[in-house]
């Protein structure tokens, strides 16, 4: 029986390779000195998707909230064998937290047909794993978080096995389900040869009217609208364009979306710089590792 | 995420430097499939786009899944179990399904049959950073010659059997050739091919070395013309793993461990004539391992690139006498030996894949879409010909070099460990055992020597290498260029002196003109790189030592690495042009007074 996924994927500044812009004055994140990549266990997330299109059928859609330049990520998932790409942007889900960022997708979501939702465990920018469990709340669907295999689909049900402190659980629910995935799930696929030279070509409308602007501004706005409507109409036509969705189709409440939805309160924020460099021979005996251990414990390194 | 193709950047600066655009236009020709197939590309941007990304994908499966599992593969290597099926190490079964969801199993084949259209070049590239990863895996992803072959030679009806299948990676091949009495000679081949009543064809026999013995699809080179000895009594089959396939045994090998070396009895197997009778041997096996020499060199590149590295890592990091032990001139003579070869091995690499798919692009237009005009026609006919005697010319020397270069380094790897490199705790150990085969195989090195010697004491060498002096180069590269001049008429003198002294004499000293041949040419490559339009900076540190890395041009330093080479080279072929023209037989004169009898216990 075939299972029609949506699998939910985020941009997310590179943490591993933090340096020491890496914060702006304000304590926020300097998008800019770290490079975006796809989160790391939202590509686990779509290798379950794909895993489960390859052996039962049915699609996958890669869906995404964020900048333009989050499209990135969806042609990623595009090169990976997802169906279908969209992107949810809109300037005014700017500054949303977890719960108007997961109402947001929600939205989304409703606008799909679906039987299994999915999700990377947490983001490495945030580290909440919160908007998983919060949009299955909004949809109305069981959440199994953590999962680190999914061991049957059949019969309307799945059966997993979860991750939790010191083991493992073995949980079924009947479909619709959303899934928070780990990366001990699987290995994600590298991208596919024949999709990226297909899909290499994909783009959403907003990055159309961006290339154009760029490379036509001795024309006027009438002659450059006409050919962004133009070079949309191309890709559709040959099914490279990247679905773009805004707040408005999404009929969500305002009040809800971006800062007026976000309860969230920052209450400080400390910039740590760690300066100190250097290394210390430790003697490769007994007494060596023990006074390096108990050092360890008077500076609290370890506990 | 690791990369062992963003991570390398001589290939990032070939890519640039070399013309791909051009490549692609020939065998893309001129972008007219991008009509039909909605992944071929429309523009040479657009195909190089397409080479970049593709390799880049390849590049962190290699460095993330592949390399990771490789260790595990060469100590648990293949089994044989008692229904004569083959069990292939647990890394080797993992990655082939990562190759084949990648799409990459069949690169050059045509867009028609599902495979990506890619040139050799860019296969070549690709076989080295797999190589580099696992050199055993490279033996199965290395073998899509086999379907190449396929769609060289056979009906129709065989391409569209196989052809989709190979592609999608569903499929591996074999191309089984070696018998216990045929090994380097061909020509002795046994193996029964005969037709029943009907004309079905069948294989009886034994065949021995035979590389993915085990895999689903075989082409078989055996005698349908019982009553004619040699070559042309040699036709080529196609045939599928079955019952009457019977791997009877598997080899206990020095290196290579993850890839199943089968002895294959075939008791009466039904199989598929390729192409015409008596032309096996001639045509298309010749055509097969010119393909497999270069996927040999190319293997040969991956595996000197990941030991010299494991080299670089230890000679910087361990300490000696209170210093690094890169910092002592018999340690740094050996990392700048080694890093120059390499280069060299790649510069030379490429230039024949680049050849080769000139030459094939040529001849393929020739014969779907020859110009209308006869002069241009004979024209494009004269052009297509010489790169083929050019590619002729640089494939075995490109596997010679190439094999004997990845078992210098990979030696000298060990060398730069000292004891730690001869333990198994490190993998130089295991790249210096892979590396052996690769001098023996398709081709051993003496043999690449006889075909190489050849081309080059027929003039050939003479006219590549004026047509490499013909390129343009910085102006400051002139002096260079004069010594590769002096060192092109000491060739000369030499090619003279050999062939006033017959055959013999020629083989007994093939390996000497080979190797001036060889230097001249790559002298050039390297001088044509330093004076690249491309050029790219490259870090001279680490990225996280120092707040100011530092940098180079890539083009300063190619310009430096030609100059050492180039000066080196020119004394060392001095000595050889001398003992060339020394007329010095003794090898054959005193062989019995200095080797004396075969002693028997």
């Amino acid at each position: 029986m075939p299972y029609n996924c949506v699998c939910l994927i985020k941009q997310v500044p590179d943490t591993k390779k933090i340096s020491g812009q890496a914060m702006n004055d304000d304590g926020t994140v300097n998008r800019a000195a770290l490079p975006a990549i796809f989160n790391p266990e939202d590509l686990n997330a779509l290798e379950t998707a794909l895993q489960i299109k390859e052996r039962y059928g049915g699609t996958v859609t890669a869906i995404t909230m964020g900048l333009p330049s989050a499209a990135d990520i969806l042609r990623e998932s595009l090169y990976r064998g997802a169906d279908d790409a969209i992107l949810v942007t809109d300037r005014k889900c700017a500054a949303s937290d977890t719960l108007a960022t997961s109402y947001i997708i929600s939205c989304a979501v409703k606008k799909l047909d679906y039987d299994i939702v999915l999700c990377g465990r947490q983001a490495i920018d945030g580290d909440t794993a919160q908007v998983g469990p919060q949009l299955a709340e909004k949809l109305g669907i069981t959440p199994i978080t953590y999962m680190e295999e999914l061991q049957e689909l059949a019969n309307g049900r799945i059966t997993v096995r979860r991750a939790i402190e010191n083991g493992w659980q073995k949980v079924r629910t009947k479909l619709p389900v959303l899934l928070t995935v780990t990366d001990e799930a699987n290995e994600p696929r590298v991208p596919a040869a024949k999709f990226i030279m297909k899909y290499k070509n994909a783009m959403a409308p907003i990055e159309v009217e961006k290339a154009i602007r760029n490379d036509n501004t001795a024309l006027d706005e009438q002659a450059v609208k006409q050919l962004i409507e133009d070079e949309i109409r191309v890709l559709e036509e040959k099914n490279l364009l990247i679905k773009q969705w805004d707040l408005g189709f999404l009929e969500a409440d305002i009040n809800w979306c971006g800062r007026s939805g976000s309860p969230t309160k920052v209450h400080r924020i400390q910039s740590v710089v760690l300066t100190a460099k250097g290394s210390k021979e430790v003697e490769p005996t007994e007494s060596g590792v023990s006074d390096m251990v108990h050092e360890l414990i008077k500076e609290k390194t370890i506990a | 995420m690791a990369n062992f193709y963003t991570d390398n950047s001589d290939i990032q600066f070939l890519m640039k430097h070399m013309d791909l655009g051009e490549i692609a236009r020939v065998i893309e020709e001129d972008f007219t499939f991008a009509r039909e197939h909605d992944y071929a590309p429309a523009t040479a941007d657009e195909a190089v786009r397409n080479y970049d990304m593709v390799l880049s994908a390849l590049g962190q499966l290699s460095a993330d899944f592949i390399a990771p599992r490789a260790e595990d593969t060469d100590r648990v290597g293949n089994t044989l179990n008692e229904d004569g099926s083959v069990t292939y190490a647990p890394g080797i079964v993992q990655s082939l399904e990562k190759l084949a969801k990648a799409q990459v199993m069949g690169f050059t084949l045509p867009h028609r049959f599902g495979g990506l259209n890619f040139p050799n070049l860019v296969y070549s590239i690709a076989t080295e950073i797999v190589s580099r990863a696992d050199a055993s895996l490279m033996n199965i992803f290395g073998l899509q010659g086999i379907a190449e072959t396929i769609d060289s030679f056979a009906s129709e009806e065989i391409k569209e059997q196989y052809l989709p299948d190979f592609a999608d990676g569903k499929i591996t091949g074999a191309m089984v050739l070696t018998e216990p009495d045929a090994g380097s000679d061909l020509q002795a081949v046994k193996l029964r091919a005969f037709q029943d009543d009907d004309g079905n064809w069948f294989l009886h026999g034994v065949k021995r070395f035979i590389t993915n013995g085990c895999g689903d699809v075989l082409l078989v080179l055996a005698r349908s013309e019982h009553d004619r000895k040699g070559g042309l009594g040699l036709s080529l089959y196609v045939c599928e793993r079955g019952p009457t396939v019977k791997i009877r045994r598997l080899e206990d090998k020095l290196g290579i461990h993850g890839s199943p070396t089968c002895e294959i009895f075939f008791d009466n197997t039904p199989c598929q004539l390729i192409g015409e009778r008596q032309r096996g041997l001639v045509t298309y096996v010749m055509s097969l391992m010119n393909g497999a020499r270069i996927g040999i060199a190319a293997q040969s590149q991956g595996i000197a690139e990941a030991a010299y590295r494991v080299a670089r890592d230890y000679a910087a990091s361990r300490k000696q006498y209170e210093t690094a032990i890169e910092n002592f001139p018999a340690v740094r003579e050996m990392m700048m030996e080694m890093k120059i070869q390499l280069e060299a091995g790649r510069a030379l690499l490429y230039e024949t894949s680049r050849v080769v798919d000139v030459a094939m692009g040529y001849s393929r237009q020739l014969e779907k879409n020859p110009p209308k005009d006869k002069a241009e026609k004979r024209q494009l006919k004269n052009t297509s010909k010489k790169y083929e005697r050019f590619a002729t010319m640089l494939t075995p020397m490109s596997k010679y070099y190439g094999s004997e270069m990845c078992n210098r380094v990979a030696y000298d790897s060990i060398q730069v460990l000292g004891g730690s490199g001869y333990m198994r705790d490190y993998a130089v150990e295991r790249h210096a055992r892979d590396a052996r085969i690769t001098t023996i195989y398709e081709g051993t090195t003496q043999l690449q020597v006889v075909a190489a010697v050849r081309s080059v004491c027929s003039g050939r060498a003479e006219k590549y290498l004026a047509e490499l002096a013909e390129r343009d180069y910085d102006a400051e590269l002139k002096d260079l260029l004069v010594e590769l001049e002096k060192g092109t008429q000491k060739l000369n003198t030499a090619i003279s002196f050999v062939k006033e002294n017959g055959n013999e004499y020629m083989d007994l000293y093939g390996r000497s003109l080979v190797d001036i041949a060889i230097d001249l040419i790559v002298g050039y490559l390297f001088c044509d790189q330093a004076s690249t339009k491309c050029d790219m900076s490259v870090p001279l540190t680490a990225e996280d030592t120092s707040e100011q890395a530092q940098s180079i041009s890539m083009k300063q330093r190619k310009a430096k690495i030609a100059r050492r080479f180039i000066q080196r080279n020119a004394s060392k072929n001095n000595c050889l042009v001398e003992q060339i023209l020394s007329g010095d037989k003794s090898t054959f004169s005193e062989y019995q007074s200095v080797v004396g009898p075969v002693i028997s216990e």
